[in-house]
């Protein structure tokens, strides 16, 4: 039985002045030291006696972590400790990288969102994580401080387990970086949960879509999915099917079977694995039909 | 463990308090402040009830270390009264008898303060969008969107 009333049990809060300090200790106190940013995981697993901790680690004032960035060529940045509230608010999101604000959207509530990032969802590793989905198909990127110097490391290649990723001791997730989208793209978040809002996702899926000349179809798609497999999964097989044939219904029937047998859940409180798999045949059905559809009308526009 | 000196805007007046690196925003309001209208529900986020207001914005203060607020401005709900007269969502709830058992009140009213701040004029929709990180068990939440509303309509409020 969990005592809510118990509380955080001990632990030393420490604020380095630099990166390099935060990585230093890290390593020199490895399975005692954490990182945290916004707190909602990680304050909820000590509290319950999942992590123990004995340092906690704030690296949210350091520099560039609360920077929001536009560079109409290179992309978007994201510091690792913008909340889901800033990108939600953020013009620039809206404007070229509108899943991430869709997506963060259905995040719990607009308390939590003030506290949860982006990078808190990402390198806590679980396969539910709202935001993987649209990070996923933007083909984001991390910027990781570590003891030997600063590296990238794609999302696709990040995530190893639930809650396990490739990062080593002493790494630091600073930026969250994501390529110039591709031109005319239409996206799709379809989250379901036990309630229509603030619930954890049974099935999530995202779909993103765009014009390509060089594709048999016209149109490339990516489709990224949550809490459906160890890991959060892009189905490539399905994508492929949508750049050989045109998206009509039977094609996109074709495509969210593919999409379904990729999938490998789990049965959990929030859903079966039976029930999650046909959901997310027919989740990515509605998702595909939705996208192809503001595609073609998109096309017409022009 | 280590204790923090840090310096806290609580409601206007500055605080000096000392606390211990595991104590949440919550508690010190609570435990070092006496400004126990912030209530503790769940203790993980999920229930608003200890919903405050941190440099502007709302925050779950079950979620968030005292240590992190050195520097940092709070407002709670006794913040929301001045000179002893109601603030107009606090007579609104009365009013519209959005008060059942009362628990949740401080957080649901930090909540809607907050969304007034950033929406003057908020939509039914909007205004259940900004409260569902409250959950109360007794009014049926009806009552507690129509006290917003009357809120919204009254031109003070947003300047209060």
């Amino acid at each position: 039985m969990i005592n809510v009333h118990a509380g955080l049990p001990e632990f030393e809060y420490v604020k380095p002045g630099t990166m390099a300090e935060a990585s230093r200790f890290l390593v020199d106190h490895v399975g005692e030291a954490r990182l945290f940013t916004g707190g909602t995981d990680t304050f909820v697993r000590m509290r319950d006696g999942f992590w123990k901790e004995k340092y906690l680690v704030d690296v949210k004032h350091l520099q560039g972590m609360r920077t929001i960035r536009f560079d109409p060529e290179k992309g978007l940045t994201l510091g690792a400790a913008v909340n889901m509230n800033e990108v939600i608010a953020s013009a620039e999101v809206n404007a070229h990288y509108p899943l991430l604000a869709e997506a963060a959207q259905t995040v719990a509530s607009y308390q939590l969102r003030n506290r949860a990032t982006i990078a808190g969802n990402i390198c806590n590793a679980s396969p539910a994580g709202d935001t993987l989905g649209a990070c996923l198909v933007y083909n984001a990127s991390l910027y990781v401080h570590g003891v030997d110097g600063l590296r990238d490391e794609l999302l696709r290649t990040f995530f190893c387990g639930p809650g396990k990723t490739v990062l080593h001791v002493g790494d630091i997730v600073t930026e969250l970086n994501f390529p110039i989208p591709p031109q005319g793209a239409r996206g799709k978040y379809i989250k379901l949960g036990r309630n229509v809002i603030s619930d954890l996702a049974i099935v999530g899926i995202t779909v993103l879509g765009f014009p390509d000349a060089d594709v048999p179809s016209g149109f490339r798609y990516r489709i990224a999915l949550a809490s459906v497999a160890p890991t959060p999964l892009v189905v490539e097989a399905a994508g492929g099917l949508l750049e050989e044939k045109a998206a009509s219904a039977e094609t996109i029937e074709a495509a969210a079977q593919l999409v379904m047998e990729a999938c490998s859940p789990i049965d959990d409180v929030r859903g079966s694995a039976r029930y999650r798999k046909l959901m997310v045949r027919n989740l990515t059905r509605r998702a595909l039909t939705q996208v192809a559809s503001d595609l073609a009308a998109s096309g017409e526009a022009h | 463990m280590s204790n923090h000196k840090i310096n806290v805007t609580v409601n206007g007046e500055v605080e000096v308090v000392e606390v211990p690196a595991n104590m949440t925003l919550l508690r010190m309001l609570r435990e070092k402040l006496a400004l126990t209208g912030t209530k503790n529900g769940c203790s993980a986020g999920e229930c608003g009830a200890c919903t405050v207001i941190l440099n502007g914005e709302p925050v779950n203060s079950c979620m968030v270390l005292a240590v992190e607020c050195d520097g940092a401005s709070v407002m709670t709900i006794e913040g929301l009264s001045k000179d002893g007269q109601l603030h107009a969502l606090q007579q609104a709830v009365i009013d519209q008898g959005a008060v059942q058992c009362g628990f949740c009140t401080p957080g649901v009213l930090m909540s809607a303060y907050a969304l007034l701040q950033r929406n003057a004029k908020p939509t039914d929709e909007e205004i259940r969008e900004a409260l569902v990180g409250n959950l109360c068990r007794c009014t049926g939440y009806n009552r507690i969107v129509e006290a917003v509303k009357q809120a919204a309509d009254q031109p003070e409020t947003v300047a209060a």
